[in-house]
């Protein structure tokens, strides 16, 4: 195995980040992804969009090592994962916020955020994170899921950041938020883009989308079957409609 | 002679120590129950034959190494633990995945598996292991006389549970007990090694539960059946506690301990069904146990 830095090349020529291939995927015994491919370069925000059951949500369990049965390709940095366990895939910088958010309920606010482990330097500080969200500070005594759905998908997302992480797979972030959260969240997904992060983002709202992404791969039935620049969106709006049935 | 509610006050704090000190080992096995039964999903039913274990390995160690009680405190607890990292890695980590059932039986299987060696290596009739000379004695109290070493047991009992209590409410690595407990396989995906931490958890347990069993060793005698015995009361303590409730279970066991004690001194007849019964009533009005979260 080489040293993941030396398989980051220089913006522009670089190898992917994250490359996604023939990738196939299983919930017992239904097959959900059916060759997924589909490459995410460093720095980038893309979008997974796609109606319900698509297969966003899958694509993303089964880059983080959650699919059980998983087959074909998913390389990070160069290295191989498909066959490596979730803990380790985690602890080569891939950070995981999931739908569902898995806020503890048995953690205070802070013992929530301090789970996961530092996996790699770089990571935010605990005063970053709490001059980004500070109601996490207020409330750190708090127990985990006894906060407001906007304040718990802070905290799945607050928890990824110190971990330093390079890659950031958000889960709906937005799903069932109120409009001013919704922004919130908009504006926490750019500055992290400024930062460096790259993050790939699974969404039904691409109004939400089209205000943070630079790139949206659209999948239908567990396969990519079109990928959208960010500037073109306007022009495939038609085309978008047709795909996400809305 | 002095009387409280028209009972002999010797009589009355008599009986309270002896359900103080069954409360002492109810607590202990009902806490490394629970622990593993989160985290696991394992009903572990080899812990009454581990808590035998760990008496029988104090016997060994003082009657075939010479080392005595202090010892014993310290190696019964790893040697079992050692044991329990070879189940787990070895026959209840194929298990997970299944239903509660497969656990509950294959754990039985060994209890009896574990009993029956005990039983054809050292018989029966029971063995006699003596009071370490440093807690021999006792004290004479205003209402009743205290024998030093059932005030250790109680005081020891107290204190380890307590201490895990902390370690899992308080501490990191409880923490990821605590997370894994809900999630393990989104703690997983952070990093944390969750095969790692089952195994260390169930090790744990175990050694709790011999611990317990070397606690016991100078009160009742070492026999194979010992953890028979004592494990089904025990299984209606958490019950009764809520299916992995860590305080839940320390609680009601010494409480449920001293019910016991109260009702041999009011109605003899019924001490050892007591507890059966408080089962049936917290079953019927509380199914999820006066500790356990209903979800």
């Amino acid at each position: 195995m080489g040293d993941p830095a030396a398989s980051v090349s220089p913006a522009g020529t670089a190898a992917p980040l994250l490359a996604v291939d023939r990738l196939e995927g299983w919930y017992g015994e239904s097959h959900v992804l059916h060759g997924m491919a589909f490459d995410v370069r460093e720095g980038e925000v893309v979008t997974l969009l796609g109606r319900n059951g698509a297969g966003k949500t899958t694509t993303l369990k089964a880059i983080v090592g959650m699919l059980e049965k998983r087959r074909g390709s998913v390389v990070f940095e160069g290295v191989e994962t498909i066959g490596l366990p979730s803990r380790k895939i985690a602890r080569r910088g891939l950070g995981y916020v999931p739908e569902e958010r898995g806020v503890f309920a048995s953690l205070n606010v802070y013992e929530n955020l301090m789970l996961p482990p530092v996996v790699r330097p770089g990571g935010m500080s605990l005063e970053a994170i709490y001059q980004l969200f500070p109601n996490l500070k207020e409330r750190s005594t708090s127990q985990g899921t006894k906060l407001s759905g906007g304040e718990q998908q802070m905290l799945a997302i607050a928890r990824i950041l110190r971990t330093g992480a390079k890659l950031i797979l958000l889960d709906e972030p937005t799903e069932g938020l109120a409009p001013v959260i919704v922004q919130q969240i908009g504006e926490t997904i750019r500055r992290l883009k400024a930062d460096g992060y790259t993050i790939v983002l699974v969404e039904q709202n691409f109004r939400f989308a089209q205000t943070v992404a630079d790139r949206h791969v659209v999948i239908e039935l567990g396969r990519v079957v079109d990928e959208i620049p960010n500037e073109a969106l306007e022009a495939n709006l038609e085309k978008l409609h047709a795909y996400l049935g809305v | 002679m002095t009387t409280l509610f028209g009972f002999p006050t010797q009589a009355l704090f008599g009986q309270l120590l002896l359900g103080l000190i069954n409360g002492s080992f109810y607590a202990l096995l009902s806490l490394g129950l629970a622990i593993i039964f989160g985290l696991l999903n394992i009903i572990n039913f080899a812990h009454g034959a581990l808590y035998m274990a760990g008496a029988f390995v104090a016997w060994i160690l003082l009657n075939h190494l010479g080392l005595g009680y202090w010892w014993s405190l310290l190696l019964a607890p790893v040697a079992v633990a050692l044991f329990g990292v070879l189940i787990e890695r070895t026959l209840l980590s194929r298990l997970y995945k299944l239903d509660h059932l497969y656990g509950l039986l294959l754990t039985f299987g060994l209890a009896l598996i574990i009993q029956g060696m005990f039983r054809l290596q050292f018989g029966v009739s029971g063995l006699p292991y003596a009071v370490p000379a440093e807690l021999a004695g006792g004290t004479r109290l205003p209402f009743m006389y205290l024998p030093t070493y059932r005030g250790w047991v109680v005081v020891a009992s107290l204190a380890v549970c307590l201490t895990t209590w902390l370690l899992i409410e308080k501490t990191k690595l409880g923490a990821y007990l605590r997370a894994a407990t809900e999630n393990p396989a989104l703690v997983q995906t952070f990093g944390v090694n969750v095969p790692l931490l089952l195994t260390v958890t169930y090790a744990f347990g175990v050694g709790l539960a011999a611990l317990a069993g070397v606690l016991a060793a100078p009160i009742y005698t070492v026999s194979p059946m010992m953890g028979a015995d004592i494990i089904i009361v025990v299984f209606a303590v958490v019950v009764i506690g809520g299916m992995g409730s860590i305080m839940g279970s320390i609680v009601t066991g010494f409480g449920l301990g001293l019910v016991e004690g109260l009702t041999k001194v009011f109605y003899p007849q019924g001490s050892t069904t007591v507890i059966f019964v408080i089962m049936a009533i917290v079953l019927l009005t509380k199914p999820a146990g006066l500790f356990g979260r209903s979800s």
